[in-house]
C-alpha cells in the first residue's frame, strides 16, 4: 500500500495518522478536500499520500502553480517584449517551457530572442546593472511567496536610479481564487488543506472568510506526508464536529499575522488590479497585483505596448478543467499522448507543480507497478 | 516553485546588512534577508530560501528535514543549481 511513504521518515506515525483518519470518516460519505498549492500536489503523489487515504477521501487539486495558471495571452506579452529592440527578457526556468502560441520562450530563444533564465530577481537587476545599454524586463510570475522578493527588488532598483529595468508583473493572489472556486457552480468542496509558504507571507487570516462565510474548514499544512496527513486529519474532524474555522498545522513556519516586513513591501509596490485572467477560471476580480503609481517607471505594461490579446486554449486540452479540479490529469484527452513533459500542450504539464507533471511523473509509475 | 530551500548563515556582511552568505549543501551564495527586521537574522541562523530572498528562520533540525524532503522529492539537485545560480552581490542584492 504505502509504496513511497514507507522511504520517508516517522512511517509508525504515518500509520497512526493515517488510522485516525479513517476513524474520524463516515464511510457513507465521500468528502473532497482541495488542496491549493500546487508544490502540495507534487508530494501528494510523490509520498503516494492517495493511497494512505480511505478511498471515499478524495483530493481535488488545486490552482496554486504559478506557471499553470497563467492564461497563453499573458505569455504572448511577455514574448512581445522580449522582441522589443534592444531586450533581454529574464524568467524562472519554468517560464522558459510554458507554450504562447508562437511557441515558449526557450524556442523564441532559440530563434534569436535574447531571454536569460534567472534565479532572482535581483539578478535580473544585476544583469540591468551590467548593461546600461540594454533593457532588461523581469517576467514577474508567483504567489505571495514570490512577490515580496519583486517588490524588494524593485525598491532596489528605483533607489539605485536603474532606468533600464522594468517587471511584467504576473503576480496572482490566492484568496480571490479560492473565492471563485468556492463560487464556481461545479465545484462542490467539504473543505481545502492551505498553501504553505504563501501563508508564511499572508499568514491565516486570510482564509477565515472560508471557514465564516461558506462553512468549510480549513487547515494550512507543511509539505511532509506527516504534515499533509495531519492537515486532511483536521479538515475531516471539523466536518466530522459540524465546525468550520481555520487551523495551522505548519506552525513551525507560518505565523498566524505572517511576515509583516514582506507585507510592507507588497503595499509600498504593488496594487490590485480590477481583474485578471487565470487560465481555467476565467477573469477574477482583483486577483493580480501590477506595479503602484510610484513604480510606473519600472513597470513593463507602461513602458512597452502589450498586446493584450486574450488567446484561448487549444481546444483539445482541458487545462481548465483539472485546474479547476473538475477532471483528474489522466482524464483529459491529451493526457499522456500529445501532452507529456517532453512537449507540453499545457502549462499544467510544464512545472512539476502542475498536476499533469506531477501525476505522469508518479501515478503512472505507481499504476504501472501495482499492474 | 515553492518549495523553500534550507541553509545556514555562514557570514554576515557589516556594511550590507540586508544581504548574508548563506551555505546550502557546500554552495555558498548571497542570500537577501530584507524581510526581516535588523538583527532578526543572525550568523548560524538557519533560514528557508526562495528566490533569492530568505522567507523564514528555522530551527536546524527543521532546515535538516526540509533538505531531506527535498531530497526524497527529487528536487535537491535543483535547489543546488538554484543556489549556485544566484549571482547577485551588494552592488544590486540590498537596500541600503
Amino acid at each position: 500500500m504505502m509504496k513511497y511513504v514507507d522511504e520517508f521518515r516517522d512511517p509508525a506515525l504515518i500509520a497512526t495518522v493515517a488510522a485516525e483518519i479513517k476513524r474520524s470518516v463516515d464511510p457513507g460519505r465521500h468528502y473532497r478536500i482541495m488542496e491549493v498549492c500546487g508544490g502540495h500536489t507534487h508530494a501528494i503523489y510523490r509520498f503516494g499520500l492517495r493511497d494512505v487515504l480511505p478511498d471515499n477521501v478524495e483530493l481535488v487539486h488545486g490552482p496554486g502553480c504559478p506557471v499553470c495558471v497563467l492564461p497563453t495571452g499573458r505569455v504572448d506579452d511577455g514574448l512581445a517584449i522580449a522582441a522589443e529592440p534592444g531586450v533581454i527578457l529574464t524568467c524562472f526556468g519554468d517560464m522558459l517551457r510554458v507554450p504562447g502560441t508562437r511557441g515558449t520562450p526557450l524556442e523564441l530563444k532559440a530563434r534569436g530572442a535574447d531571454i536569460r533564465m534567472v534565479y532572482s530577481p535581483l539578478d535580473a537587476l544585476k544583469i540591468a546593472h551590467e548593461h546600461p545599454e540594454r533593457h532588461v524586463c523581469f517576467f514577474a510570475i508567483g504567489f505571495e511567496t514570490t512577490a515580496p522578493s519583486t517588490a524588494l527588488t524593485l525598491m532596489r532598483a528605483r533607489e539605485l536610479g536603474v532606468r533600464n529595468f522594468s517587471v511584467f508583473s504576473n503576480h496572482v493572489t490566492i484568496v480571490p481564487a479560492i473565492r471563485a472556486i468556492l463560487d464556481s457552480p461545479d465545484m462542490r468542496l467539504d473543505g481545502f488543506v492551505g498553501p504553505g509558504h504563501v501563508s508564511a507571507i499572508t499568514g491565516c487570516r486570510p482564509y477565515e472568510f472560508i471557514a465564516r462565510h461558506y462553512g468549510k474548514p480549513v487547515a494550512v499544512a507543511g509539505f511532509e506526508p506527516l504534515d499533509l496527513l495531519e492537515a486532511i486529519l483536521m479538515v475531516l474532524r471539523q466536518i466530522r464536529a459540524g465546525e468550520a474555522r481555520v487551523e495551522n498545522q505548519y506552525r513551525r513556519i507560518v505565523p498566524w499575522d505572517g511576515n509583516p516586513g514582506a507585507l510592507r513591501a507588497l503595499a509600498a509596490v504593488f496594487e490590485l488590479r480590477p481583474y485578471f485572467e487565470w487560465r481555467g477560471l476565467g477573469f477574477i476580480s482583483q486577483s493580480a497585483l501590477k506595479l503602484n503609481a510610484a513604480f510606473a517607471d519600472w513597470d513593463a505594461e507602461v513602458r512597452f505596448a502589450i498586446p493584450g490579446v486574450r488567446v484561448t486554449d487549444p481546444r483539445a486540452a482541458q487545462c481548465g478543467e483539472v485546474l479547476k479540479g473538475v477532471l483528474k490529469p489522466p482524464q483529459c484527452k491529451l493526457f499522456g499522448k500529445e501532452c507529456n513533459p517532453e512537449h507540453p500542450v499545457g502549462a499544467l504539464m510544464v512545472s512539476s507543480e502542475g498536476a499533469c507533471a506531477a501525476y505522469y511523473r508518479y501515478a503512472r509509475v505507481g499504476e504501472a507497478l501495482e499492474a | 516553485m515553492c518549495l523553500a530551500i534550507p541553509g545556514q548563515v555562514v557570514e554576515l556582511i557589516p556594511e550590507q546588512p540586508m544581504l548574508v552568505k548563506v551555505d546550502v549543501g557546500g554552495v555558498r551564495r548571497n542570500v537577501n534577508i530584507g524581510l526581516f527586521e535588523a538583527g532578526e537574522i543572525g550568523l548560524g541562523d538557519w533560514v528557508l530560501i526562495h528566490v533569492g530572498f530568505a522567507l523564514s528562520k528555522v530551527s536546524e533540525s527543521e532546515a535538516r528535514d526540509q533538505l531531506r524532503m527535498l531530497s526524497a522529492m527529487g528536487e535537491d539537485e535543483l535547489a543546488l543549481e538554484e543556489v549556485r545560480g544566484y549571482t547577485f552581490d551588494a552592488d544590486v542584492g540590498v537596500l541600503s
